[in-house]
């Protein structure tokens, strides 16, 4: 069934390219849409519906397209929703109807609903009245049920095999939409010397003037698009872009664009989209106008078509979408179809007309042409399943409603308009308001409510042409050539094209034509394709109290399908006025949010998957460690090693193994990931007085102390070792996550406080590898590496650092311990890291040397009672909250958080407070965050503290913890009860934090 | 043993790529603040690099020697990596008296070079910032984000551009940076 009946402006008709539709070859042409292809094979039932599953065809040519969802693809690169009208035709294609069972001309589902029908299933807010009671059946029944019924298309199964990435571009102008309206406002923007970037969402430019105007400036519309574009492409200062489309706006100009780079030509290695970042000066949207349906009695069947879409199957792509049309319409502007019909060979049966009157130059055309024309008539009912055959046409009174006895007209197509609504979508993305305009009923943008603006707080975006309510060509051109100039900060001086364009006789707006009789023929007015809204919905809703649009919206799912409501959302606005008893502009519009038609997620995410989906950091060892079994985990952006496996070894046994090595032997921790921050300057020990808790200006050159920084709420945030370099230079050691957020701190302080103070500081983290050589063996392995200086205990005592060179190395070696072993942190230029880790690798191998991880290190820092940041805090805990309070000054004057120490709340003395467990049995190990109670009760049960951090420690053979626990110093010896899932309960004995060897005799050797 | 060596030793990928993606090597940096308007601190500068003091968001190159421009306070000095330690020490002696700071960050950063015709283009992928000709011509430099990470990022000549980043992170930036100059992925929107 060849349904080309001659050559469209869009297509090659000497090149024939192959698809698949439902798994059936079919042919179409070079320039073709997916859906123009399938008109012209003749498949005009492209899906069932979303709740009803009733036979849906193509509506619409464009963006707007409601029913035409396909499946798009195979495997990896299936991906459903896609819109067939704007889904360029190639050779391969492979598209499949979606939504029903077992196949589209037989569907479960569609008997399902019609037998349902006698009930108002589905009706408006049926999810909130259907599925309360029984509450169990929720889960069981209903749930499931819905899972399975809801949604359009399939997710695909497998990973996304194309590429996608982001682009950023800056430009003085951004004019979106590339009809007339965008062409000329991108020549005027050019000719006041501002640069351009015009982008068009369809693969050609020239928009709907391409259909429905003639000639421009006497020469055929085609033509004069590509000299306009050809000269456009001349300048040098404009840039134009196809197939991308404004997808949102956001504040001071930034917008998102959506490139569909490979669609049409899927090849291996092109992205197959690309989103565009785009920061303008100006943006001017012309993105035209929509065209609306009628809301007549079953007007979704398939074959019932908005008037534009018709022609403009016809003119761009040659194809006839039926023989014989009855139109219906309520403007000037739908005749057209008609003149393209007739001019077509093809038939126009009637054209019935809402207007009591029908006058103008159009209609009289048509009726030249020998077509019926009736005025004052409607649409009362479609006849057909899943195609029209007929209508019934019938005399509306003066209220739109059908008068009396209905016509007969036999037809397999019906074109609908409504009138045309603007696309004012991303003018109000943006802030943009709208006001109505009674005369032309649509809402059009109304910059004197509000505009979006810029980051001078100027208007930043204009709409043009039909975005701006300009519909007609001769206007539309005069409007744009304005704001393009405007946009660039000029006055047009060009003369817009001459344009014959016949003069229209105004619209009126029709909302509603109710099937003859009842209220409904059925329930079937369709208002909502896409989400399967009927008009009676939209009547119950405001029967039952909405009154706001939002609200309806939610409750009737009134455009709230993947395409926002673009048909719908006008006609449900005007039929809850009118139900409610109000006007248009009061009951307001939904609100326009990006993107303006869905886009991929694959764009969205670009480049950043797979390995690249975040960055991490990885030290200098790291290839080392992935070559020696390390299981690594995220520390901050850090991948650092959990332990290293040996073969057919698990985690829990690598971290005992690395710890017992560790504390009789020696281990090697790569420690490269510690926060370094350079402090200099005269006033640096002033500085660091305030910036940390305890007394840092004291510290002798060639020292060490470990340090504490709050927040001013008296809250511990940081911890570290601070290293005094020289009379005017530090080395503050962070945490492994926290060397930004410490840098950061210390700047704010510096340049918003006490920008008097003469200090300069650098986050050196990276400068440095580091690495701890801890265990009773360190001293040893490291003078076998080959170190130039004596580390003895008199020459390196604890808390002391020198420099020096380890095996050609320089290395800063500083005396610390976080294991609570006799431990050397050497740091060096982190270009020597690998080379300072084979030195001691190599220099400890007679010496049981073993790598370990942060697990280990994390059991060994508790059983040593050290608290780690994070884990013993959360944002609320004070240093004396966890027995810190000797690194409290209490000489200093000031220092960060001082202040806050001394509110009530944090010296009342029920505040949790650090303590050790011991579980009464030792295997056991409590589970992290575990609440102790007072009591057991039913629940809730009152908490009075929690498990901070817990372990089975190897080194003493039982199960340790920590525990924020109110009061905690006063209960030494206690047992407390841990309340944990499936009622079981666990006991532990609170003690001293400090696990092992209190004394620091380990470490002071 | 101990030969120093860069997180991703001269790493370089061209081969069907729309440019070449290099990692220098040991590239010699130091951080100098101070107050940039001191004379002292300009002809300190002058004497490492050969270069006077940037002007804001820009930077002077002498040969593979240059100066940036980071900050209001501070400059990155670009030298031969054999030459640093020196400099570090004549920095500190010609600045005595002066409030600064000098700092060795050669081995904190990685120094990755983009050449060739797709290399415009390419910073365009990942910058936010505005790397047209008439924004961000030859001598430029921005402090920046690219592909998620902070950057520094200069133009020294119409197709050769440096990104620096922290070492740490200078695996990312070049698995990102290969992975997004694929032939095939030309935009064409500064093609003239």
């Amino acid at each position: 069934m060849n349904q080309r009946v001659a050559d469209g402006t869009l297509i090659d008709r000497t090149r024939e390219i192959a698809f698949e539709f439902n798994g059936t070859r079919l042919k179409g042409h070079p320039g073709d849409t997916l859906a123009s292809a399938l008109l012209a094979n003749g498949k005009r039932m492209v899906g069932r519906s979303f709740k009803y599953h009733r036979p849906r065809g193509i509506v619409a040519s464009g963006a707007e397209e409601p029913n035409a969802l396909l499946g798009i693809g195979r495997g990896p690169r299936f991906e459903p929703n896609q819109r067939a009208t704007n889904t360029e035709l190639f050779d391969g294609l492979q598209a499949q109807s979606q939504n029903h069972w077992p196949s589209l001309e037989f569907d479960v589902g569609a008997i399902n609903a019609s037998v349902a029908s006698v009930a108002p299933v589905f009706s408006a807010g049926f999810y909130y009245k259907t599925f309360m009671f029984p509450k169990i059946a929720w889960k069981h029944v209903y749930e499931p049920f819905i899972r399975q019924a809801a949604g359009l298309g399939k997710a695909p199964s497998e990973a996304d095999a194309d590429t996608y990435e982001h682009f950023h571009a800056h430009t003085d102008v951004l004019v979106i939409g590339g009809g007339i309206a965008g062409i000329l406002a991108a020549k005027s923007a050019a000719a006041e010397g501002a640069e351009v970037l015009l982008v068009e969402q369809a693969p050609h430019w020239g928009g709907r003037a391409l259909v429905d105007s003639e000639e421009i400036d006497g020469k055929p519309t085609a033509d004069w698009v590509s000299a306009e574009i050809a000269a456009l492409e001349g300048l040098p200062n404009v840039k134009l872009r196809s197939r991308c489309m404004g997808a949102g706006l956001y504040d001071h100009g930034y917008a998102m664009l959506y490139e569909r780079v490979a669609d049409h030509a899927p090849q291996a290695g092109v992205p197959r989209h690309r989103l565009w970042r785009v920061r303008a000066k100006q943006i001017v949207v012309a993105s035209g106008a929509i065209e609306r349906p009628l809301t007549f009695a079953y007007n979704d069947v398939p074959g019932v078509m908005l008037a534009s879409a018709v022609r403009d199957y016809l003119g761009l792509y040659g194809v006839a979408p039926g023989q014989s049309m009855v139109l219906a319409a309520n403007n000037d502007d739908a005749y057209r179809t008609a003149l393209a019909m007739i001019a077509a060979g093809l038939s126009v049966e009637a054209v019935v007309d809402t207007r009591r009157e029908v006058t103008g130059a159009l209609p009289q055309a048509v009726r030249e042409a020998g077509v019926r024309v009736l005025p004052g008539h409607g649409i009362a009912k479609v006849h057909g399943k899943t195609e029209v055959h007929a209508v019934e046409i019938g005399r509306l009174s003066g209220a739109g409603r059908l008068l009396g006895g209905t016509e007969k007209v036999y037809c397999d197509l019906v074109a609908m308009s409504g009138g045309w609504s603007p696309v004012v979508h991303l003018f109000s993305h943006c802030g943009g308001k709208l006001r109505w305009d009674d005369a032309a009923a649509m809402f059009r943008p109304a910059p004197e409510r509000a505009a979006p603006l810029g980051h001078d707080g100027a208007v930043n975006t204009h709409c043009a042409g039909a975005a701006n309510g300009a519909l007609q060509a001769a206007e539309c051109m005069a409007d744009a050539l304005a704001a393009g100039a405007a946009a660039a900060g000029g006055k047009s001086t060009t003369k817009p094209p001459k344009i014959d364009a016949p003069e229209e006789a105004p619209m009126e707006p029709h909302w509603f034509t109710p099937a003859a009789g009842k209220l409904n023929t059925g329930t079937k007015h369709w208002v909502d394709f896409q989400n399967d809204v009927t008009a009676a919905d939209v009547r119950l809703a405001a029967q039952e109290g909405y009154e706001s649009v939002e609200h309806t919206k939610r409750y009737t799912t009134l455009g709230m399908a993947t395409d926002q409501g673009k048909l719908s959302n006008i006609n449900g606005l005007a039929l809850l006025a009118a139900e409610l008893g109000k006007k248009i502009p009061e009951v307001g519009t939904t609100t326009f949010r990006p993107p303006y038609t869905p886009i991929s997620m694959g764009a969205i995410t670009g480049r950043n998957r797979g390995p690249l989906f975040k960055a991490i950091r990885q030290t200098r060892m790291h290839g080392w460690h992935a070559e020696h079994g390390a299981s690594f985990e995220p520390v901050g952006d850090w991948y650092r090693p959990y332990a290293f496996l040996r073969p057919g070894e698990t985690r829990a046994k690598a971290v005992t193994r690395e710890i017992l090595n560790t504390r009789e032997n020696v281990g090697l921790l790569d420690a490269s990931t510690l926060g370094k921050i350079a402090v200099k300057g005269p006033d640096a020990a002033t500085f660091l007085d305030l910036i940390y808790t305890n007394m840092m200006s004291s510290l002798k050159i060639g020292r060490c102390r470990y340090g504490l920084m709050c927040t001013e709420n008296g809250f511990l945030f940081d911890d570290g070792v601070v290293v005094r370099v020289s009379e005017d230079e530090y080395l503050l050691h962070t945490t492994s996550g926290g060397a930004d957020r410490v840098h950061g701190h210390l700047e704010e302080w510096l340049q918003t406080e006490w920008w008097d103070l003469k200090v300069h500081t650098a986050n050196v983290t990276d400068q440095w590898a580091q690495v701890a050589v801890a265990g009773p063996k360190a001293r040893t392995v490291i003078e076998a590496a080959g170190v130039d200086a004596d580390i003895s205990a008199e020459a390196l005592p604890f808390m002391s650092w020198i420099e020096t060179r380890i095996a050609g190395c320089p290395v800063r070696i500083f005396r610390i311990s976080f294991s609570g072993e006799l431990s050397y942190e050497i740091a060096t230029p982190a270009n020597y890291g690998l080379a300072l880790w084979h030195a001691l690798l190599d220099a400890g191998a007679d010496h049981s040397i073993m790598p370990y991880g942060t697990e280990a290190l994390h059991v060994m820092r508790a059983e040593k009672g050290f608290i780690m940041i994070g884990d013993e805090t959360d944002g609320t805990v004070t240093p004396q909250d966890l027995g810190l309070s000797w690194a409290v000054s209490k000489k200093k004057t000031d220092f960060i958080g001082k202040r806050a120490m001394e509110r009530p709340d944090l010296i009342r003395a029920d505040r949790k407070q650090l303590v050790g467990l011991l579980t009464e049995n030792p295997r056991e190990v409590i589970p992290d965050g575990a609440h102790a109670v007072d009591q057991i009760t039913a629940p809730p049960m009152r908490t009075i503290g929690h498990v901070t951090s817990t372990y089975f420690s190897p080194s003493l053979g039982h199960s340790i913890a920590m525990a924020l626990i109110e009061r905690g110093s006063e209960r030494m010896g206690e047992v407390l009860t841990f309340p944990l899932e499936g009622d079981k309960v666990l006991k532990a004995r609170v003690v001293d934090p400090v696990f092992l060897d209190k004394e620091g005799a380990r470490q002071n050797v | 043993m101990s030969e120093p060596m860069t997180m991703l030793d001269g790493a370089r990928a061209a081969d069907g790529l729309t440019c070449e993606i290099a990692e220098r090597g040991p590239v010699g940096q130091i951080t100098l603040k101070g107050d940039l308007a001191a004379p002292a601190l300009s002809d300190a500068v002058r004497a490492i690099t050969g270069t006077g003091l940037p002007a804001p968001l820009s930077a002077l190159f002498e040969g593979e020697a240059g100066t940036v421009w980071m900050a209001p306070d501070e400059v990155l000095l670009l030298l031969p990596h054999a030459q640093v330690g020196d400099a570090v020490i004549r920095l500190s002696q010609a600045l005595e008296g002066h409030h600064h700071m000098v700092l060795d960050v050669s081995d904190a950063r990685a120094v990755l070079r983009v050449s060739g015709k797709g290399a415009q283009e390419l910073m365009a992928k990942g910058a936010p910032c505005d790397v047209s000709d008439s924004a961000f011509p030859p001598g430029t430099a921005r402090r920046t984000h690219f592909a998620e990470i902070a950057v520094g990022l200069w133009r020294r000549e119409a197709t050769v551009w440096e990104l620096v980043c922290f070492q740490s992170y200078a695996p990312h930036l070049f698995a990102w940076l290969v992975g997004s100059a694929a032939e095939g992925t030309e935009v064409g929107y500064f093609d003239r």
